[in-house]
């Protein structure tokens, strides 16, 4: 009889003290509960951001935090998924979540495409690769105005409100449950990731792919399937954003900088953790909101800045973000499930 | 079309290449020495730019008269970035290496975007302008000058590179650290000195790029990605081979201007994915 290593068996996780019930059920009550109890549209707006980027800030971590990828270029796919959906509704009436669909299967292609080159580097020059490709995309965006209408940008046509359209005219409430159930589920999954054979192949070949090659993991295939992944979900993201703003164009939908912000959320909770994208845009979005609102006019830069200095701080002082403090913190309690394992 | 206009594409090709080339070599030193990619280095261009821009407005200093005090400026900037971020995540996994620098970008151009705002500007006295002619070409003064200039910023860092000691120096901790450090070069010194003349060369080609494009906060993304495509197709650590590669790449987006105006950076930056794939290690790459 041979003995498979069971769930006890194998070691905590880091920061699995953030997966336990009594964190999560408080957690999960206050979100259902958030659009009762703060009624206010800056609250609501605020709070959808936080759920959006907590969702794109995950989908990057598939391929940035467990395989190890880093890209600076989703926002193109964040682009594709917005302009697909949308286009599609403007062209031929599809319905927006059909949309999705397709915008997500179209990521997905163009991103197994960009993957031909961009894995064929590694580290620094993938990253290179990925800000290249971002402006190539969105240069072909501006300058094919016949399919993209260019600089001008997309104006949604409004539907009737409801769930089946994806649209809600008068409030907010709709959109925050939606990107609720869309993040919840995809927080939900990537913690079933995190333990599955999928992940640990992820793991592998972030730590080094070429023992994993050697062990038989083909590394290739399984960077592929990630960035597919990464990019299918983004691009869901991308529909998302623009069924709520009902606008598009290429300079606000797919800058460097929304590429930045995505990968931002992730590195500031902690790469390669199940929480870690959502404690990042917890604590980053409602920041750059009041740094905005307090400055005014966009800000002027300041939340860039601010944004920058806090990867420079981040890379300098902790690379696992905030999920390494509490890492930190939980090596430093007593270990409570460690029973058996002494003589 | 004409031979003239085609000839003189070509050359206006060759001599913006000199000034790529200039751009690009900081990027490829730095990383030849330390194997680490300066992902701020389009912001330190920017900010030399800018340097020109103001000391032209100030003080009516043509830009390239300019480049001594950008460079050392920026070169300034490249020893600050070296001592103050570089050095603390030399020992941290890749992944930190590469955010710092890319961190360093990302603040840069939202603090040239809070100073001076988003407006374009463009550098209006110029000492240099009107066209002459050149084996019957036409050429703008400004240009010439600018691509005279770089070609003589090159040829120094070339001698400085091949010819001194320091250089050699240089040469050595880029093929092996540790051999470099057992034959007693400090290769801590090593470091400094591939960042300060990093910082020094793009700092210089941006005040001779200064007087030939508008001047924005996020110009640098446009060469950077500029200099990769360099760097990549001439081969990672050789600075002979980015001294190539740039007055290709110069050559092909003023080509490609001609057919394709819309389209020039997206053939720079096609041919840059070309390169990766049918030759990742450039001309010249070891």
């Amino acid at each position: 009889m041979t003995r498979k290593p069971t769930k006890e068996t194998l070691p905590a996780l880091p920061g699995s003290s953030l997966l336990k019930p009594g964190f999560l059920v408080p957690l999960l009550a206050f979100v259902v509960a958030f659009p009762w109890v703060f009624q206010r549209s800056t609250f609501q707006n605020t709070a959808i951001l936080v759920l959006l980027y907590a969702f794109l800030g995950q989908a990057w971590n598939i391929l940035g935090g467990y395989a190890g990828q880093v890209s600076f270029g989703h926002a193109v796919f964040f682009g594709i998924g917005a302009y697909t959906s949308s286009l599609l509704l403007i062209n031929t009436g599809l319905n927006p979540w059909l949309g999705m669909l397709v915008g997500a299967a179209v990521a997905a292609t163009v991103a197994a495409v960009i993957g031909i080159p961009a894995f064929r580097l590694t580290g620094h020059f993938f990253l290179m690769a990925t800000v290249g490709f971002g402006e190539i995309i969105r240069t072909l965006f501006v300058n094919l105005p016949e399919v993209t209408r260019g600089a001008q940008g997309v104006f949604l046509p409004l539907l009737e409100s409801s769930i089946k359209n994806l649209m809600f005219r008068q409030s907010n409430t709709g959109y925050y449950y939606i990107i609720l159930v869309m993040t919840v589920a995809l927080f939900a999954g990537t913690a079933w990731l995190e333990r599955s054979k999928l992940g640990y192949y992820f793991k592998a070949i972030k730590e080094d792919w070429e023992a994993a090659e050697a062990l038989g993991v083909n590394a290739t295939r399984y960077k592929f399937i990630a960035l597919a992944i990464s990019a299918a979900l983004t691009a869901m993201g991308g529909t998302f954003y623009a069924q709520w703003v009902l606008y598009l164009d290429p300079y606000s939908t797919m800058p460097l900088m929304v590429s930045v912000q995505i990968a931002l959320v992730a590195i500031l909770g902690g790469v390669g953790t199940v929480m870690g994208p959502f404690l990042g845009a917890a604590l980053l979005l409602p920041v750059s909101e009041v740094i905005r609102v307090a400055v005014g006019g966009g800000g002027r830069g300041i939340s860039p800045m601010i944004y920058g200095l806090a990867i420079i701080l981040i890379s300098v002082w902790q690379p696992n973000g905030i999920m390494g403090w509490v890492q930190a913190r939980e090596r430093r309690a007593p270990q409570d499930q460690t029973g058996g394992a002494e003589p | 079309m004409d031979l003239a206009v085609i000839l003189q594409t070509l050359l206006s090709g060759v001599m913006m290449g000199f000034v790529y080339a200039l751009v690009s070599i900081g990027l490829n030193l730095i990383y030849g020495v330390m194997e680490i990619i300066n992902f701020s280095h389009g912001a330190f261009l920017m900010l030399a730019m800018y340097i020109a821009y103001w000391l032209n407005v100030m003080a009516g200093t043509d830009p390239v008269l300019a480049a001594p005090a950008s460079g050392l400026a920026i070169g300034l900037l490249g020893a600050l970035t070296y001592k103050l971020i570089i050095k603390r995540v030399m020992k941290a996994p890749a992944l930190a290496q590469v955010f710092s620098t890319f961190g360093l970008l990302v603040f840069l151009e939202a603090l040239a975007h809070f100073l001076w705002t988003a407006d374009y500007r463009t550098v209006e006295k110029t000492a240099f302008s009107g066209v002459v002619s050149l084996f019957g070409l036409r050429v703008g003064l400004a240009k010439l000058v600018v691509a005279a200039c770089a070609i003589l910023t090159t040829a120094v860092l070339f001698w400085f590179y091949n010819r001194t000691k320091t250089g050699k120096a240089l040469q050595a901790t880029a093929i092996s650290h540790r051999a470099a450090k057992l034959m007693g070069i400090d290769t801590d010194r090593m470091f400094l000195i591939s960042w300060i003349l990093g910082g020094a060369t793009v700092g210089m080609a941006g005040a001779f790029l200064a007087s030939l494009y508008n001047i924005f906060p996020t110009i640098g993304t446009t060469f950077v990605l500029l200099a990769f495509a360099v760097v990549v197709l001439g081969g990672f650590g050789s600075i002979t081979g980015t001294l190539y590669a740039g007055l290709i790449i110069g050559l092909i987006e003023n080509v490609a201007g001609i057919f394709a105006p819309a389209f020039k950076y997206a053939v720079v930056y096609a041919l840059f994915i070309g390169v990766i794939v049918f030759r990742p290690k450039g001309l010249l790459g070891r």
